[in-house]
């Protein structure tokens, strides 16, 4: 039989456990559909055929067994960020091509502990610092709904292939945006849990003090599942919360009814393109005729100071969390220097692309002796009034809305060089990663034949809320159900 | 140092001392931190190694040492700590920054007694600090092509960073610090502190000024040294370097130096442009430390007594000497069997029970070689205690329990049972001395003539006689009463 590649996982696992198909048959015409699209779209750089099978054979032996979760035997592709054991792990920088890792990342081996399977290591920006999925070592990813645009990023080729109906399920990372940005460029869920939920250990840091693995979906339920899975305090990394994980589908069934939402005009100011704003609009009161209560009198001044706060922190924690890159003990080395600082100095010329070598001169200029004070801590300071103006705001208030992104995917090449216009792309998203709340971006909209995404920021460990109200909005809309045009 | 410069110029010494801490495993990983003598890269984990997407995890045991530590000198113990990054590149720094602690320490401030020609005087800390170990550069030349292998077994060993007050004015006091430092480490059994094995390391900054000038001269950093003994050295050489300098009317360079042991010398290392910017900044992959008091006083309780307050009671209580008291309580372990001992001696025995330590004792240890400890030998503060017992009560004579002493010291055998074992116990039967004594007398017709002619002496061959034949067990006084009574009665 032939097997529905544009299902979600959840009909995937449903169809698994009643015996319809195996899950190698279905491994197989993943990576089948994946290899094929992957001319178009760039959206992987390594994939894990061998694995997959392997990995597609024990899920059909534990579904056999009556011991399938939701994950069992389900196809999943994970961000080239994430390490995996035996698999080259790349960052997507020339610097670490062919490295190889010897242990899983903790997010990883809960993935394999649930039965998914493991397709590939998707795309992404240079140690996840980018928007676009340009600035690849690998070669840029396009966006499936068209080809000539960028998928978002960082995490661009794991919202590509998700979007392109290759895998239901994937898995990002999210330092200032790299989650839910190229989700609402894809027209997919993306969800960034709390600082603290998911696990970074084996996680290629870019900015410690703000990203997280998050979950890539095509509707509500398929985030929760892979939420559920990943999430939970971890001993090898002390940033972890031992808050229980709940159900993520736990609220379900509460709709819209009640919930309080704030609609912050400071995140509708110059610079929100029109036919975003419009598709946001009609989303709020879509909401609001569910019952939910909006309110716009929620002001955020200190969430306008979040993306000059976050060119100061996360490039300050990326000049240290990229110094073990030096070319003495792995990946891209030059080896005919004249001295062992000449070839320390030259790998790290070589090996690094021109964004991330960018975001480490901005760091180590911000942390050096007489510009720590004027930078990095006033960075601190306002990073600890943003948090309490959140704080305040959720007080009140259940969810906070806003656009994802300013605008629709733009064109390849339309802003790789021009940092500034490139940097804009994560107004909305940043001050989320600088408060440290969940947030997610669920498709609200369409312009221009392309997708249009509206991020819901939730409080801390209240992943439940977001993902209720993205259900709940998904059963009266059919945004997240469009398809971009199947690839030749 | 010459008696001019003595009177003209005063030397101010500070110290950083690097102590490494004897924990299970190392400070942000779960390898085996005891990595002494094992083969190089055996002791890694992709975490000490650096591996892209490692995390650190705090050791709660160095914590604890660090803190203990911080009680034992008298530091204050702020309610809060944090880790930062130190970044600066070096092929031996695996991720190319060290965690440390920038501005917010475990243990601020701080005082150690130390004892110079008699005199006691305290030197001051700044601080105590946690960190990591780098890993060890080898560096080879094979004649051909000389080239760097690394070894990253030290890498993320947990390392305490000790920064005193500008405190110190000669090599000596350095010496004595450091010599004190290490004892009270070895007390706490939180590190080994051995120099000569890298586990503890010893920077100085050294200045001198004109006597009675308040400001401090430009000081020099010396490196490089390996023992209590060199770092003293290179304190007196720099003191007289920049002495004759100052008399010669030159400028002191701030600089760091490096000492030679060969010659006894320092010499210039390559000045640094400019000075290191690391670039600190708060960890973020590790949370900060809130230290509640109560923390604080159940380590209070757990310390031991420490080496001055042993030494004080160890004189009073016990009547010891200094010098005794001294000896005694050099190591914990040794004062503890001591004290051991005397619980089985009694106490009216104390004295012998020093004696036996300072005296016998000591010698089998300073025949193992410089820094045995009785705690490295068969024999313990029960053994020790035994052996007096049963000098003291007449149970074996003076030179059987040396005897005992080099037999337990070789098997491990308590002296009550080598003694019966050994049928070494004194022999004070009248009877029994008294055949053996006749027998010497019929034996020895010229001892007893000499006996008889006036010569006292003669007596003390006819004991040596019984003795002999009594395997030296005989009490020597009843031998000699036995003889002359028998010797007096014949002539008679």
């Amino acid at each position: 039989m032939t097997i529905d590649l544009d299902l979600t996982a959840h009909e995937h696992a449903a169809n698994l456990r009643a015996g319809e198909y195996t899950s190698r048959a279905l491994t197989e015409a993943t990576l089948a559909r994946i290899h094929a699209q992957d001319a178009s779209l760039n959206a992987y750089i390594t994939f894990t055929d061998d694995l997959a099978l392997a990995e597609a054979d024990a899920a059909d032996a534990r579904i056999a067994a009556g011991d399938a979760g939701p994950l069992t035997g389900v196809p999943v592709a994970v961000k080239d960020l994430l390490s995996t054991k035996g698999i080259q792990t790349t960052a997507a920088s020339k610097m670490l091509e062919g490295f190889v890792p010897i242990v899983d990342c903790t997010v990883v081996q809960r993935l394999k502990d649930a039965g998914a399977v493991i397709v590939g290591k998707t795309n992404l920006d240079e140690f996840a610092m980018g928007s676009s999925t340009e600035h690849s070592a690998f070669g840029a990813t396009h966006n499936p709904w068209a080809l000539d645009r960028v998928p978002g990023g960082s995490s661009g080729g794991s919202a590509a292939t998700v979007a392109s109906r290759g895998v239901p399920l994937s898995l990002g990372t999210d330092t200032g945006g790299s989650i839910r940005q190229p989700a609402a460029l894809c027209g997919i869920v993306g969800l960034k849990p709390t600082y603290g939920r998911v696990s970074r250990f084996g996680v290629v840091a870019f900015a410690s003090s703000l990203e997280q693995v998050g979950p890539f979906a095509r509707d509500a339920e398929d985030a929760a599942h892979l939420l559920g899975a990943i999430a939970g305090d971890d001993v090898m990394d002390s940033t972890t919360v031992p808050v229980p994980v709940p159900d993520y589908t736990e609220r379900f069934d509460r709709g819209l009814q009640g919930l309080r939402v704030a609609v912050p005009e400071a995140f509708f100011g110059d610079g929100l393109d029109a036919d975003v704003r419009e598709s946001i609009e009609r989303a709020i009161e879509d909401l609001a005729a569910q019952g939910a209560i909006i309110d716009r009198s929620v002001a955020l001044p200190a969430a306008s100071a979040a993306l000059p706060v976050y060119y100061i922190i996360a490039p300050s924690e990326a000049s240290a969390n990229l110094a073990r890159y030096d070319g003495v003990k792995y990946g891209f080395s030059v080896t005919d220097g004249r001295s062992v600082e000449d070839e320390m100095a030259q790998s790290r010329g070589r090996g690094f692309g021109a964004e991330v070598k960018r975001r480490i001169m901005l760091g180590t200029y911000a942390l050096s002796a007489g510009y720590y004070d004027a930078y990095y801590l006033k960075a601190q300071r306002v990073r600890t009034l943003i948090k309490r103006e959140f704080e305040a705001a959720f007080a009140t208030h259940d969810v906070i809305l806003t656009p994802t992104s300013p605008s629709v995917a733009f064109r390849l090449g339309e802003k790789v060089d021009d940092p500034y216009a490139m940097y804009l792309n994560d107004l909305y998203t940043i001050p989320v990663n600088i408060a440290g709340n969940p947030a997610i971006s669920i498709p609200c909209g369409m312009s221009q034949g392309l997708p249009v995404g509206m991020q819901l920021i939730g409080r801390p460990f209240e992943e439940s809320t977001l993902l209720g109200a993205a259900h709940a909005y998904g059963q009266v809309t059919d945004w997240h159900r469009q398809a971009p045009p199947a690839l030749g | 140092m010459t008696t001019q410069t003595r009177t003209k110029y005063e030397a101010v010494i500070g110290l950083e001392v690097h102590i490494q801490l004897k924990t299970r495993s190392k400070m942000f990983c779960g390898c085996d931190r005891e990595y002494f003598d094992a083969a190089p890269n055996s002791h890694v984990c992709p975490v000490c190694l650096g591996m892209p997407g490692m995390l650190p995890v705090i050791n709660q045991e160095a914590v604890t040492s660090t803190l203990l530590a911080g009680l034992a000198l008298g530091c204050d113990i702020p309610s809060y700590a944090k880790f930062d990054r130190k970044n600066y590149p070096y092929p031996d720094l695996m991720k190319g920054y060290q965690i440390s602690q920038f501005d917010q320490p475990f243990c601020l401030n701080g005082v150690l007694e130390i004892e110079v020609e008699g005199a006691r005087r305290l030197v001051h800390l700044e601080r105590i600090h946690l960190e990591e170990d780098t890993a060890r550069l080898l560096h080879r030349d094979n004649g051909i092509e000389s080239y760097s292998l690394l070894d990253v077994n030290r890498a993320g060993s947990p390392l305490m960073e000790l920064v005193t007050k500008p405190d110190m004015h000669s090599g000596e006091e350095a010496h004595a610090f450091l010599r004190t430092l290490r004892q009270v480490m070895r007390y706490l059994r939180i590190a080994d502190a051995d120099m000569d094995k890298g586990g503890m390391r010893c920077d100085a900054n050294v200045s001198i000024r004109p006597f009675g000038q308040e400001e401090l001269g430009r000081k020099v950093e010396v490196k490089n040294m390996n023992s209590f003994r060199s770092v003293q050295r290179a304190i007196e050489f720099e003191i007289e370097r920049q002495s004759r300098m100052m008399d010669a009317g030159e400028r002191i360079v701030q600089e760091t130096r490096g000492y030679v042991d060969a010659t006894g010398e320092t010499v210039s290392q390559r000045s640094k442009e400019e000075a290191s910017d690391y670039r600190y900044f708060p960890e973020p992959d590790l949370p900060p430390l809130h230290i509640a008091p109560e923390t604080i006083e159940t380590l209070r309780e757990k310390l031991p007594e420490l080496p001055a307050a042993r030494l004080a009671r160890f004189e009073t209580q016990y009547g010891l000497t200094p010098a005794e008291a001294r000896i005694l309580t050099e190591s914990r372990s040794d004062g503890d069997a001591f004290e051991e001992a005397v619980g089985i001696a009694g106490a009216e025995h104390a004295r012998p029970v020093a004696h036996w330590f300072t005296g016998d004792v000591l010698k089998h240890l300073n025949a193992l070689g410089g820094e045995a400890e009785l705690g490295d030998t068969k024999v313990t503060g029960r053994h020790i205690g035994e052996l007096v017992r049963l000098v003291a009560s007449n149970a074996v004579t003076a030179a059987t329990a040396k005897e005992v002493l080099d037999v337990a010291f070789e098997t491990g055998d308590l002296p009550e049972a080598i003694v019966d074992a050994r049928g070494l116990r004194q022999v004070t039967d009248a009877g029994a001395i008294d055949e053996v004594a006749q027998k010497a007398i019929a034996a020895n017709p010229k001892a007893v003539e000499d006996y008889r002619a006036g010569k006292q002496a003669a007596i003390g061959f006819l004991v040596g006689q019984v003795m002999r034949e009594m395997k030296g067990r005989a009490d020597a006084n009843t031998a000699a009463e036995t003889l002359r009574r028998h010797l007096d009665a014949a002539a008679g």
